[in-house]
C-alpha cells in the first residue's frame, strides 16, 4: 500500500504526530480548519507568527503549526504577539488560544487588543473549562455546571467573549463551533485577511474533562449538542434573552472597516521623522 | 550593529551637547544612544518619566514608544517584539516589577535580550509611592521562580544613567539574557548636566547569529546564536524546558538538568568579564575600614568616607556598579586587609548580607529607609563608630 | 477515494457519525495504539464533500476526488 500522507502535512510539525490531545478534542478540528483555512489564503507559513500561551488549545500552533512560533506565559499570548506585529508589520501574527487564556487570566489584554484594533488574528478555542489542569470552573464555564472548584454548583454567568470583543472594537468578530467546520474555516480565512483585529470565538469540546461533568462522554455527543444549540446570529432577532440563554449564536457578529493600530503607529512615526528632516539642523 | 540615517542625524543633533536633566530622562537618552528600537511601558512613579521622554523623542529617532494597559503586557511586548531582531526595554518601579517577574522568568528560559529599568522606591506594596528606597535588590536577584542568573547594573549620577543603559543593551544581547537596570527613585530624579556622547564613539555589540541548521537554543557554545521571526526557520520559542531545537521535553531530567545549567553557567562564567566596580583604596595606607555602596547611596558614602580622611581615618571604599552577577571576587579582595564594612544602602541590609558570604570581616548595614536617602553625617557617624 | 491513517486516528467515531451519506461504519479492527479505527464501508456513496476530513482531529482521513 502506497504510503499514506496528509496533503496538509506540509504545515504541521509532521515529526511529532500524532498530536497528544485526547480522542475527540476539539483542538484536532481547530488545527485542521486552521490549515485548512492558511492553505486557503495560499499564506505561507515563513509569513507567520503563531503566538500561544498555557492550555491545550495553545498546543494547537506550539508545537503543531510548522511557522516561527512563540509559546508564552499563561494570559499574555496577545501581548506577546502585540510586540511582534508592531516591529513586524508585515508578519502574519495569529493568536491561538484556549477561554481560560485569553478570556479569564488574560482578559485585559484581550479587550485593549481589541480596542487598538490591532492587525492579529486571535482564534479562542472555547471548551468552557480548564481542561489541562483537570476541569476547573473557567469564566466561560455555564452556570449550574459542577467543577472540581465548583463541586457544589458553579453561581456565576458565562462570559459572552465574542460580544465582549465586538463591543471593544475589533473589525472582525464570529463565533463557530467544531461542528461548523466549513463556516469556520471560510470564517479563519476572513479573520486572516482582515486588516485589523479579527477574533473567533470557537465552542469546541472537551470530552474527558468538560464533557464527563455534563453528562456528555464523547465528541460525538458534543457535536449534536453544537449542532442542536446553534441558532444562526440572523435568526436571533425575534428571539428573548431566555430562548438564547441555552443556545451557542454562530455566524459574524461584526466585519468593519476601522482604524489598524500598526499602520497608524508606523504612519505617525514616519510623519515625525519627516518633520524633523525639515527642521534645520539644531 | 550601526546606526540607521534616521538614529544617526537625530544622535548627531545631540552629540557634543551639555544638558541640565532627570537621571530618568538621561536613562531614556540612553536608550535612544543604544539603539532601542521600541519601548513599551506603563506610567508609575518615579519611573514615568523615561517612557514620557522616549515618547517624545523616540519616534524622531525612527523608534516606537507604546504605552501598554499593565506592566505584564509591557514586558511580554517587549520579549515578542525582541524576536523580530529589534531591541527593546520597558521601564518600571518596584510594584510594576513585581508584576513583571513571571515575564522576566520567560525571557530567562527563553534566552530573549531585553532591558528592563526598574526605578525603585519605598515598599512593599504602595509603600511611600513617590519616595526612593534601594529595596529590590534582591527582588532584582531572584524574583521571578526557578534558579536563574540575572544581569543588574546599578548608576549613581544622571550620567552613568545613559552611560549604563548602552551597557545593559550590549549586554543583553551578549549573552542573551534580560538585563536589568536598578536605578533608584533617587538617581531617577536627580538633575543634573549630562554629557551627550558623539554617536561615532558608541559601540553596540550585535546579537550572535545562529548560522544555517544550527540549533537556537543550545550546541557548544554557552550563549547560542540567535534567528529571529521571519526568517523562515519555523523556530520555536517556549518558556516550558526544551531541547536545544527549541521543541518542548519537560518530562526528560537530563534536558532541563542541562538547560537551566548552560543558562546559569553563562552568566556565572562570565562573571569577571561583566562586573564592574569602582574602588577608591585610601591613598595613605592600609584601612582597617571599608565602606561599600552603590546607587545613590553610594553619593553621601563617598562623601562620609572623605570627610574621615580628612580626619586621619583611613578608610577604603566600594562602589557596586553591577550588582548581580555579584562582585565576589572583588569584594573578597577589597576585604582582605579589613576589620569591618560598612554598607550604607536604603534597605534593611539586602546587599550587607550578600557582601556577608564573600568576607571574612563584620559587615554592618547602614541602613535607611522612610524616603530620604543618607546624609553624609550619618554614614561618618557609622564610620566613627567603627574606629 | 477515502484513506484512513490507521496510526493516526484515535477511534472518536465522528466521521462514522457525522458522514451526511454514512460512508464509514464501526470496525472490529484495532490499532497499534488500541483505537478501532473506522472501516470505509460504502465508498460508491462518497460524494467527496471532505467533511470527514475535515472534522477529523488527528488529520487521519484523505478524500481525494477523483
Amino acid at each position: 500500500m502506497e504510503e499514506y500522507r496528509h496533503r496538509l502535512m506540509d504545515y504541521v510539525r509532521e515529526e511529532i504526530m500524532p498530536h497528544r490531545f485526547c480522542t475527540g478534542c476539539g483542538c484536532g478540528t481547530v488545527l485542521n480548519a486552521f490549515v485548512n483555512a492558511v492553505e486557503g489564503v495560499g499564506l505561507s507559513p515563513a509569513k507567520m507568527v503563531c503566538v500561544s500561551g498555557i492550555g491545550c488549545s495553545s498546543w494547537i500552533p506550539s508545537p503543531y503549526f510548522r511557522s516561527d512560533t512563540l509559546h508564552t506565559t499563561h494570559g499574555r499570548p496577545i501581548a506577546f504577539a502585540t510586540g511582534v506585529k508592531i516591529m513586524r508589520p508585515d508578519l502574519t501574527v495569529i493568536v491561538i488560544a484556549g477561554d481560560g487564556d485569553v478570556a479569564g487570566i488574560g482578559g485585559n489584554h484581550l479587550i485593549h487588543a481589541a480596542r487598538r484594533n490591532i492587525d492579529l488574528s486571535v482564534f479562542m478555542v472555547n471548551n468552557m473549562i480548564y481542561g489541562m489542569t483537570g476541569g476547573q470552573v473557567a469564566p466561560t464555564t455555564p452556570y449550574g455546571v459542577k467543577t472540581s472548584t465548583t463541586p457544589h454548583n458553579n453561581v456565576e454567568p458565562a462570559f459572552k467573549v465574542a460580544e465582549l470583543v465586538m463591543t471593544a472594537g475589533a473589525s472582525y468578530v464570529a463565533r463557530w463551533t467544531t461542528y461548523h467546520v466549513f463556516p469556520l474555516m471560510e470564517s479563519m480565512q476572513n479573520a486572516i485577511r482582515k486588516r485589523g483585529f479579527s477574533f473567533i470565538e470557537i465552542v469546541s469540546q472537551c470530552p474527558d474533562n468538560y464533557g464527563r461533568r455534563i453528562g456528555l462522554r464523547t465528541a460525538v455527543e458534543f457535536l449534536h449538542q453544537f449542532k442542536e444549540k446553534a441558532v444562526r446570529i440572523d435568526k436571533t432577532a425575534g428571539m428573548s434573552e431566555a430562548e438564547l440563554a441555552d443556545r451557542i449564536i454562530i455566524g459574524k457578529l461584526c466585519d468593519r472597516e476601522r482604524p489598524e493600530f500598526t499602520a497608524e503607529l508606523h504612519a505617525l512615526t514616519r510623519r515625525i521623522v519627516a518633520a524633523l528632516k525639515q527642521e534645520q539642523p539644531a | 550593529m550601526a546606526f540607521d540615517d534616521n538614529r544617526l542625524s537625530y544622535l548627531n543633533r545631540l552629540a557634543g551637547k551639555r544638558y541640565f536633566m532627570l537621571g530618568d530622562e538621561a536613562c531614556a537618552y540612553g536608550a535612544i544612544y543604544a539603539g532601542c528600537d521600541f519601548i513599551a511601558g506603563y506610567p508609575i512613579t518615579p519611573a514615568s518619566e523615561i517612557a514620557e521622554l522616549l515618547a517624545r523623542e523616540l519616534p524622531r529617532a525612527g523608534g516606537i514608544c507604546i504605552q501598554m494597559e499593565d506592566e505584564l503586557a509591557s514586558i511580554a511586548a517587549i520579549i515578542g517584539a525582541s524576536w523580530t531582531g529589534a531591541r527593546t526595554m520597558t521601564a518600571t518601579s518596584g510594584p510594576g516589577f513585581s508584576l513583571m517577574q513571571e515575564n522576566l522568568g520567560y525571557a530567562v528560559m527563553t534566552e530573549t535580550p531585553c532591558v528592563v529599568v526598574d526605578v525603585q522606591r519605598s515598599g512593599p506594596s504602595t509603600g511611600q509611592a513617590t519616595k526612593p528606597a534601594q529595596g529590590d535588590m534582591m527582588q532584582a536577584r531572584w524574583g521571578t521562580h526557578g534558579d536563574h542568573n540575572i544581569i543588574a547594573l546599578s548608576p549613581n549620577s544622571g550620567q552613568e544613567c545613559l552611560d549604563l543603559m548602552l551597557e545593559c543593551f550590549n549586554l543583553a544581547d551578549e549573552y542573551r539574557t534580560p538585563v536589568i537596570l536598578l536605578m533608584d527613585g533617587e538617581i531617577g530624579h536627580i538633575r543634573e548636566s549630562v554629557l551627550m556622547p558623539d554617536p561615532e564613539q558608541i559601540t553596540h555589540k550585535t546579537r550572535k547569529a545562529a548560522r544555517p541548521g544550527e540549533d537556537v537554543f543550545g550546541g557548544d557554545d554557552l550563549v547560542p546564536g540567535m534567528v529571529h521571526y521571519g526568517a523562515g526557520r519555523n523556530i520555536h520559542v517556549t518558556g516550558s524546558t526544551h531541547k536545544a531545537n527549541g521543541m518542548r521535553d519537560v518530562t526528560t531530567p537530563e534536558v532541563h538538568d542541562a538547560l537551566i545549567r548552560r543558562i546559569y553557567a553563562k552568566i556565572d562564567q562570565n562573571r569577571e568579564k561583566i562586573v564592574r566596580v569602582e574602588a577608591d583604596t585610601d591613598p595613605r595606607g592600609p584601612a582597617r575600614i571599608g565602606v561599600i555602596s552603590y546607587g545613590a547611596s553610594s553619593r553621601p558614602a563617598r562623601g562620609a568616607v572623605l570627610a574621615a580622611r580628612s580626619e586621619g581615618i583611613a578608610v577604603d571604599f566600594l562602589r557596586l556598579i553591577t550588582i548581580w552577577p555579584f562582585a565576589r571576587t572583588q569584594v573578597a579582595e577589597f576585604a582582605k586587609d579589613l576589620d569591618i564594612i560598612l554598607v550604607p544602602e536604603m534597605n534593611l541590609g539586602q546587599m550587607s548580607r550578600e557582601i556577608e558570604r564573600f568576607v571574612d570581616c563584620r559587615v554592618q548595614p547602614v541602613s535607611k529607609i522612610g524616603g530620604i536617602p543618607h546624609t553624609i553625617g550619618q554614614i561618618h557617624r557609622a564610620i566613627r563608630e567603627a574606629v | 477515494m477515502i484513506e484512513i491513517d490507521e496510526h493516526l486516528c484515535k477511534g472518536c467515531d465522528i466521521c462514522i457519525e457525522f458522514c451526511p451519506l454514512k460512508v464509514f461504519e464501526k470496525s472490529e479492527k484495532l490499532n497499534r495504539k488500541g483505537y478501532y479505527v473506522p472501516l470505509v464501508a460504502c465508498e460508491d456513496e462518497c460524494v467527496g464533500c471532505r467533511l470527514c476530513e475535515l472534522l477529523c482531529p488527528e488529520f487521519a482521513i484523505i478524500v481525494t476526488n477523483e
